[in-house]
């Protein structure tokens, strides 16, 4: 398709630049470097997080106090939230797998401003810091869970300033990186890659930039407004001068809700990436997966009072919100269908991403049913803040963004690294992995279902059974995690050199060496064909 | 570090850059927006009565200065395109000591509410019943937020002028100037709406 | 299109013909919301407004002059702004 880069040009892993070592990392523009850095950074925080909620369940594997008291379950649940949502899935893939592959893959030298690409890299560390400072400093944690539902986020003597305003910078770090990607999408695709010419990753990123750039500002203002009620007790959501705690779950769903976008579009874009590949076969419904993709992000901006169905909104709002929850799944099982027509009469390569992608879409279709009984009235009033709800939302952020996170990382990572990882422990670390998740999570239906509430740190004699099988499930997808990241940690070292392109993928990626120049591109490849072309 | 961060100039990106920013301002007024609209129509009365103790005068002199303000650095970019420095200097020193007269209206306005113990959190303003405890509390935090808006504006088209007086911003390379011009519209745009809700619907 | 665009100068007396509008349409908002028309007043008032930001919009920054995608991108953004405030307030009016 384009010409091969000469092996001469140094690989941006091997490039010396004004800095040296460290500095090298955290002062460079360049996207490829700036997509480690938050690889590292959000992988960090993912073992935190994931180990705040393993502690968790350990909690929970018996009734009454185990191992944490009370008030300490509250604050965990409260960090395990804010880490996980904030400062891991939404940044997730569009941060991580958006900046390495998103120029590369439209032909692009480097983003449109690389240097705001840092800036936003440094928002995030310091949103972060925050939000772990708010740990260590003032009364004690925040305990609000990670929705910081008024009026107890302003009433509750936890640290809650400094967590909040570091969701705050978090969301600002977010925007950039949205910013960016739309800029980059509209001025630097290369000669020839019209509109439907371009993959459906930058697709998706495209739509979530979309997404982050015009929900996150309305979390921002929100967060604000939270701040200025604990400081000057301006009275916006406190009942006692007048305001209406129920504007503060509009206004914090409404972005948040598009929020949920922002973490499974991307998820989606690399779905539609692997699925092809490992297909050797052009993706079924090319511009139905687009237009879903936009579908989508328009749609889940109208539909956050499903998150409120039972706080006492009024009955026209309820029905319109319910209506429009159902419509949103359309768009998304369009896209399933089409990834399974892909696969229809394919001669399937089965190497470890595809085997996430058929994980993702299991784990995203169970998790995506569950939503429509959530969805409609009746049957949530039953399972509304229950143990359901917990179960139904990791099925479809940490089941289908993790899952495709981790298949991005299996597909991707010859191309970032250079190396090759060993499929079989990948494989078995999948294996592990998935049991435990369905073990952990699908437990967790039946208790919700029983009328198990979430964020209760004890419970009753007949959830007992229930909740041993989920922390048992907990500990073996602890440990699958763990022989994954080991895996990739390890082949790092002993991986043989990975050639070019290893699976036969056919975006642009796939024509530059393993891992790419600095400059990705000797010269910019010029685009006559569209992005799976496998006749 | 890397010589891609040097990518030749492209005005076209710079602006879109621009006008996305201004989307996420736009939004981030818009929540107080649903949250003034909310609160109007719960207590329309008390809303009607507070903002009749707003000074209209006061109100209608800051549009005034702003809408000049914003012809000011509108025409500080045709200026700087016809290779008049000296004028679009001049037109740029003009929107900072409009940009800056506004803040000391703003000053003396709020301090006529201080002095009348009017305030978010005061106990006098919340004897005089929830809705105006919320139209004060709107007022401060949408006018505050908006003052804030052109602090920052005021140091980027100080930045601009900086560059202009430097040689770095001229004829052929303006965008920055051109940026700091839309953001300088859009906290007029916000005060369009501002003055209105808060001054003029009694 | 963009590119014959960029150097377009508008002339200096466009800038003041509009100024003198937007002044003309301040003071013309708060002479009539100075007459109590009850709720026609907001109504006057934010349509006033509404005018003032097009003119803000189109001259001042130029989107007249600009591709197109600015625009309609402008108007989606407002558009999208007045769906939230309408769908919430779908909740508060019938409650």
């Amino acid at each position: 398709m384009i010409t091969q880069n000469s092996n001469e040009e140094p690989s941006y892993l091997d490039y010396k630049g004004k800095y040296k070592g460290i500095f090298g990392w955290i002062l460079s523009t360049d996207h490829k470097r700036i997509g480690l850095l938050y690889l590292f950074s959000i992988m960090s925080f993912f073992v935190i997080g994931a180990t705040i909620g393993l502690l968790m369940k350990f909690e929970l594997i018996a009734p009454g106090k185990t191992i944490i008291t009370a008030q300490t379950y509250n604050a965990f649940f409260t960090l395990h939230g804010i880490i996980m949502i904030f400062a891991v899935v939404i940044p997730g893939l569009p941060a991580v797998f958006g900046n390495f592959l998103l120029p590369i893959m439209i032909g692009a030298k480097d983003v449109a401003f690389p240097r705001l690409n840092l800036l936003s890299w440094y928002f995030y560390v310091t949103g972060v810091t925050l939000v772990l400072i708010s740990q260590f400093t003032g009364q004690g944690p925040p305990d609000t869970g990670w929705t910081f539902y008024a009026p107890y986020s302003f009433r509750t003597t936890g640290n809650m300033l400094p967590a909040v305003f570091g969701a705050f910078v978090l969301g600002f770090s977010s925007i950039l990186t949205g910013l960016n990607f739309l800029v980059t999408i509209h001025r630097l695709r290369a000669p020839g890659m019209t509109w439907l010419k371009m993959p459906l990753f930058p697709w998706t990123l495209y739509a979530t930039g979309w997404v982050q750039l015009l929900a996150t500002p309305i979390i921002g203002i929100t967060l604000l407004m939270i701040a200025a009620e604990r400081v000057l007790h301006i009275g916006f959501f406190d009942p006692t001068l007048g305001g209406d705690p129920l504007l503060y779950q509009h206004l914090f769903w409404t972005y948040s809700h598009p929020a949920v976008y922002i973490m499974i579009l991307p998820a989606m874009g690399a779905i539609s990436e692997i699925i092809p590949t490992f297909c050797h076969k052009t993706i079924f419904g090319y511009n139905f997966i687009v237009a879903s993709s936009i579908a989508i992000a328009f749609v889940g901006y109208f539909i956050w009072g499903h998150h409120m169905f039972t706080s006492g909104m009024s009955g026209t709002a309820l029905y319109t919100f319910s209506l429009l929850t159902f419509i949103v799944a359309i768009p998304s099982a369009i896209k399933v269908f089409n990834w399974i027509s892909t696969m229809h009469k394919a001669s399937i390569d089965l190497q470890t991403p595809f085997y996430w992608a058929v994980g993702f879409l299991f784990v995203f279709m169970i998790g995506g049913f569950s939503g429509l009984v959530l969805g409609s009235l009746a049957t949530d009033i039953h399972l509304h803040n229950t143990h359901f709800v917990v179960a139904h939302f990791h099925f479809i952020v940490f089941g289908g963004t993790g899952y495709a996170f981790f298949g991005a990382m299996h597909y991707w990572y010859p191309k970032i690294t250079g190396k090759m990882y060993d499929s079989r422990w990948a494989n078995i670390g999948l294996i592990i992995f998935f049991t435990g998740f369905i073990t952990l999570y699908g437990a967790m239906f039946f208790l919700g279902m029983k009328g198990m509430p979430r964020r209760y740190y004890d419970y009753d004699e007949i959830f007992h059974t229930g909740n041993i099988i989920s922390s048992l499930g907990a500990m073996v997808m602890y440990f699958g995690l763990a022989v994954i990241i080991i895996n990739l940690v390890a082949s790092l070292k002993n991986g043989r050199k990975a050639p070019s392109d290893p699976w036969g993928g056919k975006t642009l990626e796939w024509t530059i060496p393993s891992p790419p120049p600095v400059e990705n591109f000797n010269e910019i490849p010029v685009i006559t064909k569209g992005p799976y072309n496998y006749k | 570090m890397i010589s891609t961060a040097e990518i030749h100039r492209d005005d076209e990106t710079s602006k879109t850059g621009m006008w996305l920013f201004l989307f996420t301002e736009m939004l981030l007024f818009g929540g107080l927006f649903i949250v003034y609209s909310v609160y109007r129509y719960r207590n329309p009365v008390a809303f009607h009565f507070a903002a009749q103790e707003l000074s209209v005068v006061i109100g209608t002199i800051n549009t005034i200065i702003l809408l000049v303000s914003s012809a000011t650095i509108a025409m500080s970019i045709t200026a700087i395109q016809k290779k008049n420095k000296k004028l679009a200097l001049l037109l740029l020193g003009v929107t900072i000591l409009l940009g800056l007269a506004f803040l000391v209206n703003k000053y003396f306005e709020w301090g006529e509410h201080f002095k009348e113990h009017i305030y978010p959190g005061s106990s006098v303003l919340a004897l005089r019943g929830q809705g105006d405890v919320l139209f004060y509390g709107l007022y401060f935090f949408m006018t505050g937020l908006h003052a804030l808006h052109i602090i920052i504006g005021l140091v980027f088209i100080i930045v601009i002028a900086t560059s202009i007086l430097r040689d770095k911003i001229d004829s052929e390379n303006h965008v920055l100037l051109e940026n700091s011009g839309l953001y300088w519209h859009l906290v007029d745009l916000i005060w369009i709406f501002l003055f209105p809700l808060f001054y003029l619907i009694t | 299109m963009a590119e014959n665009e960029k150097n377009h100068i508008i002339p200096y007396r466009t800038f003041l013909y509009v100024l003198a509008g937007l002044i003309a349409l301040t003071l013309t908002s708060v002479t009539l919301t100075q007459i109590s028309l009850g709720t026609l007043t907001v109504v006057i008032a934010l349509i006033i407004a509404a005018i003032k930001s097009s003119f803000v919009l189109r001259i001042f920054m130029h989107l007249k002059f600009e591709n197109k995608m600015f625009s309609r991108a402008v108007i989606g953004v407002i558009a999208l702004l007045c769906a939230v405030i309408t769908i919430t307030l779908l909740d508060y009016l019938n409650r």
